[in-house]
């Protein structure tokens, strides 16, 4: 079951009765559009994508402490002039929270994922775009938001 | 001149504390602590719904009208719910005699080749049923978990808590239900 609300009048009911809470649940994860990655013959390709957490929220790392909890990850389409090679998340935190045992492997504030790429073998030169998709899945200490996906427009100039 | 400047100056401190109203943003914790329930006539009806549980019994929730419910939205990814579960287990066991129950919501995506396994391996002894988008937009679109509808004997929402807050809280609400 996907979590969203497409009654007004229920979401307006249920914020009245949360207004704290429900106050903060859209875009506890942003990431800016990324800058047009220009792409010679010399050297593979390289995005930092940058990623902001709301504060008082983190997701849950891309390799999760627990089994259950939902990791973050990026993907990106392989059919583009350029290819994904690898992607390097950040060295997640261990925190412990209210509801947890142990600490738990997370991303927090400002962080960036790395994708390295290669060029597709014959690519059109000239303006193109890449989509990405990253799929991370929120809490705080005391609630946790459903699973999301953003998607992601990367700019691109094969030369 | 000095009375435009003092309806200005009264219209400003109005505003100021309008906006300091907006501002303030309670925790969880004050936002459901221990207030009392909602009035009996300002409870809205919790919307009905018929699903089925893990064995495919049909779980409704107007069979459960003359008990006090404990309606709780929750996943298998959801750490806080995690919390919340044996507590629930525990007040199943201690109020279902006198009239209350739990029931259990679970809304992961995978349904119940997750939620089967986790309720069984948690020993879980009241109905859980996987939620649908109708129950979510019924319940007015739930978007953090868990959240938890407290229901009177007459199928109304006494109280709503979103996010984890005490076994306490709960315990404090079944009783005054019970009552």
């Amino acid at each position: 079951m996907k979590l969203r609300s497409s009654s007004f009048f229920g979401r307006a009911a249920l914020a009245l009765l949360a207004p704290a809470l429900f106050a903060q649940t859209p875009g506890v994860l942003t990431v800016p559009d990324p800058p047009k990655l220009t792409v010679g013959r010399a050297a593979d390709p390289v995005l930092k994508l940058k990623v902001s957490i709301r504060p008082g929220y983190h997701a849950n790392s891309n390799s999760p402490s627990e089994e259950y909890l939902i990791p973050m990850k990026l993907t990106w389409d392989t059919a583009g002039p350029i290819q994904p090679v690898d992607v390097l998340y950040p060295k997640p935190k261990m925190e412990k929270y209210e509801f947890s045992d142990k600490p738990l492997s997370v991303f927090d504030g400002d962080f960036e994922i790395t994708t390295k790429f290669k060029r597709a073998a014959n690519p059109p030169l000239g303006p193109a775009f890449l989509t990405g998709k990253l799929r991370y899945q929120a809490c705080n200490d005391k609630m946790c938001l459903p699973p999301k996906t953003v998607e992601i427009k990367l700019p691109v100039l094969m030369q | 001149m000095t009375v435009p400047f003092a309806r200005h100056a009264v219209l400003l401190g109005i505003l100021s504390f309008a906006l300091a109203g907006c501002a303030f943003k309670p925790s969880p914790h004050s936002e459901t602590g221990s207030k009392p329930l909602k009035e009996t006539s300002k409870r809205n009806k919790a919307p009905n719904f018929n699903l089925k549980d893990a064995d495919g019994r049909l779980v409704s929730l107007a069979d459960y009208k003359g008990k006090v419910v404990l309606l709780n939205f929750w996943a298998t990814w959801c750490g806080p719910c995690k919390i919340e579960i044996p507590w629930f287990v525990e007040f199943q066991k201690t109020y279902k005699d006198k009239g209350f129950t739990v029931i259990g919501i679970a809304v992961d995506d995978e349904g119940w080749e997750v939620v089967k396994p986790y309720i069984n391996a948690k020993q879980v002894n009241y109905p859980v049923v996987v939620g649908t988008q109708w129950v979510d937009n019924a319940y007015g679109g739930i978007e953090a978990l868990p959240t938890t509808f407290v229901i009177d004997r007459e199928g109304r929402i006494a109280r709503t808590h979103v996010g984890l807050v005490s076994k306490s809280d709960y315990e404090s609400d079944i009783q005054q239900l019970l009552d």
